[in-house]
């Protein structure tokens, strides 16, 4: 009943494709939710919507958005290519890109409510005590609004292991490159008599679901001081 | 002297206006609530710029419209005590009585264990916030003022959310600080018996 080693590879990249999907996009994610949060600009209304498209449109048109925009003939995809040797086309990098764009609502959802509810007193409390923006900003509204910030990187994990439409429109379904849980359990359903294998993957998923679920409370008990994720 | 303002500012359709000077002491803001006593508060702390006028603390400004002056809310120095305590919920109480003590660098007026030996809060340095009575949490939020090397304190109401007893516990402290400690005060409260035994000047606003 244990995995084998190609169910391990699949384990091994739907792992990676989601921690490099949700590390490098919560910075964005972040600085999304501040503007919106904070921010007074022309636009803002614009903005929002375009940040929450992705929850929205069928997946299959972010991913054709994706192909247009990364693919290499794409304004985007040469771009990264020339200057940083990115390549997305069929590339596990693609399958974190396209995970990343469909976790980012998520996450800046979660980050903007926390950073709504850090109360602007106590941000002048501490601006008072003298200190500077920035050490207010490190000090008082970071750490309370971390919780949000956990959960929000936890969704938009959760998110990550599960996308499947906007991955295999933009980067197919390649196994050892592109082929994630969600396109290993599809593929695997195309397969006369693998139904234990497709039962595995789906075992996996659940527990990798839930294993983040419950890490991601522990932690917000830990650093929120009785603030909660679930 | 101590406080010189001369300010003004519309906030909605309330016009807040105020011109005196303080005395050495504790000098008090009385009036009913809405009158715009806390607004003054944060103009002399730098959180809310007047339309016009000016500020002075001990001889030296804070703001001045007429010469373009407005002095950083962190410049200021000014050890606010608010009437809702706003201490830090994630910082245990000697972090949240430290925040400020960066600035004191050289002018501290006290040191932590005095602080908090004066206030009678040695006890509880290392609780959290929320587990804090109001007559604690005020006392702390005191000593964090102190703490931060304040030129001067502004105090908002530092006894409205507190029962009888614990509001001669935190006046005693207030006496003290007012008698022993020396620092100008600009006191906010609508009390009358509060501000006749603690201010040595009242102003009405």
């Amino acid at each position: 009943m244990m995995p084998g080693p190609e169910e391990w590879e699949v384990i091994r990249l739907s792992l990676k494709v989601s921690a490099v999907a949700v590390g490098l996009s919560l910075p964005l994610a972040f600085a999304l939710a501040w503007a919106l949060a904070r921010g007074r600009f022309p636009g803002k209304v614009l903005l929002d919507a375009l940040v929450h498209l992705p929850l929205v449109l069928p997946p299959v048109v972010t991913g054709w958005f994706l192909l247009i925009a990364f693919g290499p003939q794409g304004p985007a995809g040469r771009w990264l290519e020339v200057w940083l040797g990115l390549t997305f086309l069929f590339r596990w990098t693609g399958a974190a890109l396209a995970a990343a764009v469909m976790a980012l609502p998520l996450m800046v959802r979660a980050i903007r409510i926390s950073l709504e509810t850090v109360d602007p007193k106590l941000e002048q409390a501490a601006m008072t005590l003298g200190a500077s923006r920035w050490r207010t900003f490190r000090t008082i509204t970071l750490p309370l609004a971390l919780p949000g910030v956990i959960a929000g990187a936890v969704l938009g994990f959760a998110r990550s292991l599960g996308e499947f439409g906007a991955t295999i429109t933009f980067v197919s379904n390649i196994p050892g490159e592109t082929q994630t849980l969600p396109l290993a359990i599809y593929s695997a359903l195309q397969i006369p008599g693998a139904e234990p294998q497709v039962v595995r993957l789906v075992v996996v998923s659940v527990l990798l679901s839930l294993g983040a679920l419950i890490a991601s409370e522990a932690l917000a008990r830990r650093t929120g001081r009785g603030g909660h994720v679930l | 002297m101590s406080f010189e303002l001369r300010v003004e500012r519309q906030l909605g359709d309330v016009a807040i206006s105020a011109n005196f000077t303080g005395n050495n002491g504790l000098t008090a803001l009385f009036g009913p609530s809405g009158a715009g006593k806390t607004s003054l508060l944060n103009m002399v702390a730098g959180l809310l710029r007047p339309d016009r006028g000016r500020i002075a603390v001990g001889g030296e400004v804070l703001f001045d419209s007429d010469l373009g002056i407005d002095m950083a809310v962190q410049e200021r120095r000014a050890g606010y005590v608010f009437q809702d305590g706003r201490l830090f919920p994630h910082l245990r109480v000697r972090e949240n009585m430290e925040y400020g003590a960066q600035r004191a660098e050289g002018h501290g007026l006290m040191t932590l264990d005095e602080a908090a030996t004066f206030l009678g809060i040695a006890h509880l340095l290392d609780r959290w916030p929320r587990t804090l009575s109001g007559g604690e949490a005020q006392r702390v939020a005191i000593g964090r003022a102190l703490l931060s090397g304040p030129r001067f304190l502004l105090m908002d109401e530092p006894l409205a959310s507190l029962d009888r007893a614990r509001r001669e516990e935190v006046m005693t402290v207030i006496e003290r600080l007012r008698d022993e400690v020396r620092l100008p005060i600009l006191y906010v409260s609508h009390d009358r018996a509060e501000v006749d035994r603690l201010a040595g000047l009242i102003v009405e606003i």
